[in-house]
């Protein structure tokens, strides 16, 4: 498949911004929908509205086979050991929030430590925090190096006898670096601790083998893998989200309702408490289809890794920018970046109105901002229907905004 | 200058330029050109909330009239923040506080920045009249 072909799906990215040819590099923070999702999710409206796992009419049975057909797909896309340790969500977000929330409750106590890292996203971090206060544990933060990686080799003197989990990004949204989570995974296990991975950006770039990275819990959210919004999913070891209290009450989670008590539903439905996206969960099939096949594609790949060439030697050949999270080998096409004397709002601003759709401030990554000593940054993150062209004309424009404000 | 004439002033500048990209470069020359500000004066209390990149705010009054300055880190925020003092600088509170700055409205501005920054604009032009009305 071509470029042309893949982007031929996208009818979006025939937009134009004020004018101009839209160019999409926000990706990062939420893809485009292939024509393969828009029409699955229209398909679902039109044919297939009805509550899941309730009832026994026709069309209750066709939104349940869709709704659990998914979870087929997610257990074979992640390779997760069983279909019943793939929970669905609202994202990564809820995801996290669930772990942090259910695995509080059963094993984290006063005097306890989290770990997380220096580079998470608010929602790897913020469910940690609240969970650490509301069982008066402590939140211990693993710092990155110089160039942006994680220092993992500080890892060890952070774990006591009192860590109950780790919480790390696959990838960080800022850095765009793959972090070495199954090197993690070794050294937490080694001490019996569990590994939560937020792989909201990870699941994106990288081929995802839950047994392989032998993680305790990996979550993910669907609509920045071209799914519909509003689509997340948690896969948690069994051992773990057996013994795991429910996160929410109510819905199809019960097996037994009485005022005496309730017992509850098996796994995943003990997660999955009230009405579930039906209407939205099943387009995670076709947007994996297109995530997988990116990933086979050998035109997407030499397409992907010019714009990484070409971007990453045009931002670190400028001594005007610093580009946060250097080391080549483990990067991915998401480049944020600040530029001497420049806001990066200013940029940002102007750059929109080029046409160009790119993310700047804190992006959700409050903590790291202050690590980097940086009141925000400029990020772009290219997509796999994103073309060379584009990053070229997305640095011309850089270079001529940059021009206007100095 | 008559408080209408300056917004005028303003509404017929803008309008010479056709492209939004041509708008922010005198919005970057106004930001420029506007008056040093202390840094001694940029204090928590001077800060005005809701943006995304930081604006200071100082009125002094003096016979009757409120004179704004203002700073900020982000130019075309700066470009923005001189062009609604320039306007309102050298006007009385009651004048500042019963205008609409529907002007705002008129030149677009609004409506071409991004959510969070027309927040931001929205924020300075509260504060603004927060101070009018507090004399």
């Amino acid at each position: 498949m071509s470029i042309q072909e893949i982007r031929a799906q996208f009818p979006i990215l025939t937009s134009k911004a004020y004018g101009k040819p839209l160019v999409y590099l926000d990706n990062a923070a939420s893809a485009q929908r292939p024509t393969s999702v828009v029409e699955c999710q229209k398909m679902l409206a039109e044919s297939q509205n009805a509550n899941i796992h309730r009832a026994v009419h026709y069309l209750s049975s066709k939104a349940t086979a869709s709704y659990e057909d998914t979870r087929d797909a997610v257990k074979e896309f992640i390779n997760a050991p069983s279909r019943e340790e793939i929970v669905f969500t609202s994202g990564a977000t809820a995801a996290i929030n669930l772990v942090a929330f259910s695995f509080g409750e059963a094993f984290v106590h006063e005097g306890d430590e989290v770990i997380v890292s220096v580079a998470e996203h608010h929602s790897n971090m913020v469910p940690w925090q609240m969970m650490c206060e509301r069982k008066k544990a402590v939140l211990k933060v693993l710092d990155i190096l110089p160039n942006g990686e994680l220092a993992v080799e500080s890892l060890e003197k952070l774990i006591s006898e009192h860590t109950k989990i780790v919480a790390i990004a696959h990838i960080s949204n800022v850095l765009g670096l793959v972090n070495p989570v199954r090197k993690i995974v070794q050294i937490c296990h080694k001490h019996g601790i569990p590994v939560l991975v937020d792989g909201a950006q990870g699941v994106v770039h990288e081929k995802v083998d839950v047994q392989e990275l032998d993680c305790d819990f990996y979550a993910f959210s669907g609509h920045k893998l071209y799914a519909a919004t509003g689509t997340g999913v948690l896969y948690g070891k069994r051992k773990w989200l057996d013994a795991m209290p429910p996160y929410m009450g109510g819905g199809e989670m019960i097996e037994t309702v009485s005022f005496a008590g309730t017992t509850f539903a098996p796994l995943p439905q003990k997660f999955e408490a009230g009405t579930q996206n039906f209407n939205a969960i099943p387009t995670l099939v076709p947007a994996i289809a297109f995530a997988q096949t990116c990933m086979e594609n050998a035109a997407v790949q030499v397409q992907q890794s010019a714009i990484f060439s070409f971007v990453y030697e045009a931002l670190t050949s400028n001594s005007r920018i610093t580009l946060y999270g250097v080391p080549r080998g483990t990067k991915v096409p998401l480049f944020s970046f600040s530029v001497k004397d420049v806001h990066h709002e200013d940029l940002a601003l102007i750059m929109d109105k080029m046409g160009i759709a790119l993310r700047s401030g804190q992006m959700c990554a409050e903590p790291l901002m202050d690590r980097l000593g940086v009141t925000g940054l400029l990020r772009a993150s290219f997509a796999p229907y994103n073309t060379l062209e584009e990053a070229e004309y997305f640095i011309k424009s850089l270079d001529k905004a940059i021009e206007m404000l100095v | 200058m008559n408080l209408e004439v300056k917004k005028q002033q303003v509404i017929e500048d803008f309008s010479a330029y056709d492209e939004w990209l041509d708008k922010y470069e005198y919005l970057i020359e106004l930001g420029k050109s506007l008056e040093a500000f202390p840094e001694e004066k940029k204090t928590d209390d001077k800060l005005i909330k809701g943006c995304q990149s930081r604006v200071w705010l100082d009125a002094k009054l003096q016979d009757g009239k409120l004179y704004f300055s203002a700073d900020s880190d982000a130019i075309i925020t700066k470009g923005i923040i001189s062009l609604l003092i320039g306007v309102y600088s050298g006007e009385s509170p009651e004048a500042i506080a019963t205008d609409d700055f529907g002007f705002v409205q008129e030149i677009g501005l609004k409506e071409n920045l991004s959510p969070t920054r027309a927040g931001g604009l929205a924020s300075m032009i509260e504060t603004i009249k927060r101070i009018a009305e507090n004399g």
